[in-house]
């Protein structure tokens, strides 16, 4: 067993300084009942037979670098620059606990600030937190802001938000006397607005849309804001990070709350994670964030330093009347971001924006020529869109993998109405010759 | 000014026109985004992103990790939080393409290697912790404890019986597990600790009823203490009705030498980035499998893996499940380290681990026993907790020792905690340091108790050494500065009050 440093002459050594003839009387206290299970387990590898298991492992696996892979739905293959890889595996980070003693972790707080420093300049929102677990959990934990802040009993959820982050919402609110509502949308995909005036009365905290939403499609929200603000609710908006380099921010929506999923900002699908849940806010709510904050301050000797900050929010100060129960987030996550953003900089974020919107928009007028599939080309998209097939999908599926492509998200399993339907993305991964190969497969179909 | 301490913002250091990232020219759909789409959906307002070259960007990052304490530079004996050391090999699997590249929603076929790591892995907790099925959705231990609470919600509502309204946690517990209670709405009451730091059962007793959903317990507690009452504990809780809900921040000392679920826990929570090895990452990402016997094992979120006679598959929720807890499978890419650690361990390295965490711990205790005030009396298990409740004459709190810790080149244990202690050090050494290491720690304590009496400011002023000393968190509470934003605004505030 490799990790342990102590040679069998030191234990003994050290078993005799504590004054104790066997390790055993070390564990006087367990009840010999419980000790020594019988365990079963295959014994202990060496590091060059755990690489080989892994290896052969990963050779089960058809990954998307080995497939041409159009999946989408929350989790999306983009670039990542070889530098943002380098400084998240900068050990000095990796291998960090929670700055709590902010003098031993200034490299931590400062990358912690600048993220929450690029989120609110992205987002066009006052104050970041140092991240949360995920999209899902980040939008629940939104929830759960709404329902304290306002006092009202009633969430109104768009049925074209995510389906695991309405589920994790439900998740969440169960068996609380708090009630959710769903918003369905038309024909095209988007809101139903005439549902969502009618359905905003005095019960509803606030109201939960995704822009681009699950379809892909933007959300025109002209009006949303006032409307829901002069009910006394909450706008809460959950965005494609990396769209923001074009469309609306949930700042210039009117948002009261951003939160949803940073893994597009620089990291890898990784079979659903560690992601980034990103929880941007107002002013105004600054003292209802949940987790971890950042704050800049000066030291005794009147220098600039930063540490974590409000923490009278949080678990280890207020237990049972915290604002939230999180300890642990994704803070290696966050400087991944934190890193991909910096090194995007100001005009990257907006040409990476234009890339996805342009690989997009061309897949898309390719389909649209097909006989066998059906698009809505009027639609505006970000970097996916739906496309209907007049056949089985599940044929579709079958012939195209045989291919070694991954044509995209099946919607039935989601949506029991839209048959035969399934979810495309195409981002900057994605050359001319990767669209057109998908294309002349999907037209063999 | 040295290039290597320029500490100045990312935003600070920025030039309009820098650029880092290039990307491929070509544009397919001919048409400019700008031109096409309805201005009512574009965005007005600028990004004020820095501008820097890549070789500014990664000087930037790599100077600012120098400014951190870390396992893999540092000796961090950080109570509660098993700093152990993070296998390389682990990091090595977890960056392999054939796992990063996977897509959460690929079919099965395509992802058997994947999947048999998530069931393999789940079967190595299940026989670590004597528990018979687990969800590997929650992210981190406070996420394991929601939903762990979650579960006994949905257990007791399917049984019906009287409103189980109270979780009882003990006064030495980790504030998650009263937050995590409290989330969903349980009225949390405090059990006390009788005069040894473990579960007073007299107390117990008293706070038990028809009306107990759950016992959520550290054991070891976080006094570093076995609760050797724990079979009659779970009696008493199981003989009203309530659920025992195991909080696995500190197994690590048990493996292979006791479970869980022998000791009667219904429902555990396994922090991966602790006991298995896996990086804290500057605070996260962890990951906090949950554990339950089989009565609870209808309540879990789905999917969970099988192993069918075709391969593995994910197996549909049951009806009575709780609901998906996260997006998609969990940080998978920590239970890939946490495999290849449970590899690495094997049977045999189970009980070797927690041997010499355990001895080590001991070790530590004993030598500084003569120096400190330690606030248990025996043996404890992989940690322990000094009360520097003396040094207070002299103006001397826990705190500063750990800052005075920091100049000597050591991580501060953690302070102030557990809150029953009265100025309370935990000090958890791990398995993987070297005698040496602790030696020289104990060398240290005992260099600052002499300074505690003869020099008392050098401590109270401590660190001396690191670029900052003691922030001032009061006035960055006051007055919150939480971005660059903030920074700027500030800045024409002042400006105006000047002017």
């Amino acid at each position: 067993m490799p990790y342990l440093s102590l040679t069998e002459d030191e234990k003994t050594a050290m078993l005799g300084a504590v004054g104790v003839r066997s390790f055993d009387e070390l564990i006087k206290d367990i009840p010999v009942s419980l000790r020594d299970p019988k365990i079963v387990l295959p014994p202990s590898l060496s590091e060059l037979e755990v690489q080989d298991l892994i290896s052969k492992l990963g050779r089960k696996n058809t990954s998307t670098k080995d497939a041409l892979s159009f999946l989408g739905a929350g989790s999306y293959e983009h670039f990542i620059p070889a530098a943002a890889l380098e400084i998240v595996g900068r050990q000095e980070f990796l291998t960090a606990y929670t700055p709590y003693q902010p003098e031993a972790s200034q490299g931590t707080l400062q990358a912690i600030y600048e993220y929450q420093s690029l989120m609110t300049e992205l987002t066009g929102l006052d104050v970041s937190n140092a991240s949360h677990y995920d999209g899902a959990t980040s939008l629940a934990e939104a929830a759960l802001v709404a329902l304290k802040h306002t006092d009202r009993p009633k969430l109104l959820v768009a049925r074209s938000l995510h389906p695991h982050y309405r589920e994790t919402i439900r998740t969440y609110l169960a068996g609380t006397p708090y009630k959710i509502e769903e918003l369905g949308f038309d024909g095209k995909g988007n809101f139903n607005r005439e549902e969502f005036d009618a359905k905003l009365d005095a019960t509803v905290a606030g109201v939960i849309f995704q822009t681009p939403n699950f379809f892909g499609l933007l959300e025109n929200l002209d009006g949303v804001s006032e409307k829901i603000h002069t009910n006394g609710s909450l706008l809460i908006l959950t965005a494609d990070p990396l769209s923001l380099g074009l469309f609306k921010s949930p700042g210039e929506w009117g948002a009261d709350i951003a939160a949803g999923e940073g893994q597009p900002l620089g990291l890898s699908m990784e079979f659903g994670g560690p992601y980034l849940g990103y929880f941007v806010t107002s002013q105004a709510l600054m003292r209802r964030i949940p987790g971890r904050l950042a704050g800049l301050t000066q030291d005794a000797d009147g220098k600039r330093a930063f540490c974590l900050t409000l923490q009278a929010r949080e678990q280890h100060i207020r237990r049972e009347r915290a604002s939230s129960n999180i300890c642990s987030n994704q803070a290696l996550c966050a400087l991944a971001a934190c890193a991909y953003m910096t090194l995007l900089g100001k005009k990257g974020i907006r040409e990476i924006a234009e890339i996805n919107w342009d690989r997009a928009n061309y897949l898309r007028s390719q389909i649209s020529k097909l006989k066998n599939f059906e698009v809505d080309s009027e639609t505006i998209i970000f970097n996916e869109f739906r496309v209907k097939s007049k056949k089985p999908f599940a044929k579709i599926d079958e012939k195209l993998m045989s291919l070694g492509i991954f044509p995209g998200v099946v919607l039935e399993p989601f949506y029991p109405e839209l048959k035969d339907q399934f979810l495309v993305c195409a981002t900057e991964t994605k050359s001319k010759e990767d669209l057109d190969r998908f294309v002349e497969a999907l037209a063999q179909c | 000014m040295l290039i290597s301490q320029d500490d100045r913002l990312s935003f600070e250091k920025s030039k309009p026109g820098r650029r880092a990232i290039s990307f491929p020219k070509e544009r397919l759909s001919g048409a400019d985004p700008l031109k096409n789409l309805p201005q009512g959906l574009l965005r007005q307002t600028s990004i004020g992103f820095p501008e820097m070259s890549e070789s500014d960007i990664v000087r930037h990052f790599i100077n600012l990790s120098r400014k951190n304490f870390s396992v893999d530079t540092h000796f961090y004996p950080l109570g509660s939080c098993t700093m152990k050391y993070n296998p390389k090999v682990n990091e090595w699997a977890a960056r392999q393409e054939k796992f990063t590249a996977l897509h959460p929603l690929q079919i099965e076929a395509t992802v058997q290697g994947m999947l048999q790591i998530l069931w393999e892995l789940e079967e190595g907790l299940k026989e670590i912790s004597g528990m018979d099925r687990f969800t590997m959705q929650p992210a981190a231990g406070a996420h394991g404890e929601l939903t762990g609470m979650m579960l006994v919600r949905a257990y007791h509502a399917s049984r019906g019986g009287p409103t189980r309204t109270k979780v009882l946690v003990p006064d030495s517990s980790h504030g998650t597990n009263p937050a995590s209670a409290a989330l969903l709405g349980y009225h949390v009451v405090e059990i006390k600790s009788n005069s040894h730091g473990c579960v007073d059962l007299e107390d117990l007793k008293q706070h038990l009823d028809e009306h107990v959903a759950c016992l959520m317990l550290t054991n070891p507690n976080t006094l570093g203490l076995f609760e050797k009452n724990i079979l009659e504990i779970t009696k008493l809780v199981h003989q009203r009705g309530g659920l025992l809900y195991y909080d696995g921040a500190n197994l690590n000392p048990l493996l292979g030498i006791a479970r869980p679920g022998d000791m009667g826990f219904d429902i555990i929570h396994i922090n991966l980035h602790k006991t298995f090895s896996t990086p804290h990452g500057g605070g996260g990402p962890g990951s906090g499998p949950v554990g339950v016997k089989k009565h609870l094992i209808p309540f879990l979120p789905g999917p969970l893996v099988e192993r069918t006679k075709k391969g593995y598959a994910w197996a549909p929720p049951s009806p009575q499940s709780i609901g998906r807890v996260k997006l998609f499978h969990g940080n998978v890419g920590v239970m890939i380290r946490a495999f290849a650690y449970l590899k690495t361990l094997g049977k045999e390295g189970l009980r070797k681990v927690s041997e010499a965490a355990i001895l080590n711990a001991n070790y530590m205790k004993e030598m500084l026993k003569d120096t400190f005030t330690v606030a248990t009396k025996g043996p404890c298990m992989h940690e322990f907790v000094l009360s520097l409740k003396s040094c207070a004459a002299q103006g001397v709190h826990a705190g500063d020792v750990g800052k005075r810790l920091l100049d000597f080149g050591f991580h501060a244990p953690t302070v102030h905690f557990p809150m029953v202690v009265p100025e309370a050090l935990m000090i958890e050494p791990t398995e993987t340091e070297a005698r040496e290491t602790l030696d020289l720690f104990i060398e240290a304590m005992k260099k600052i108790a002499h300074e505690i009496t003869t020099d008392p400011e050098t401590v109270r002023n401590a660190p001396h050494t690191l670029p900052v000393r003691r922030p001032n968190d009061v006035l960055a509470a006051r007055k919150p500065i939480l971005s660059y934003r903030d920074q700027v605004r500030e800045k024409v505030l002042l400006a105006e009050a000047s002017a």
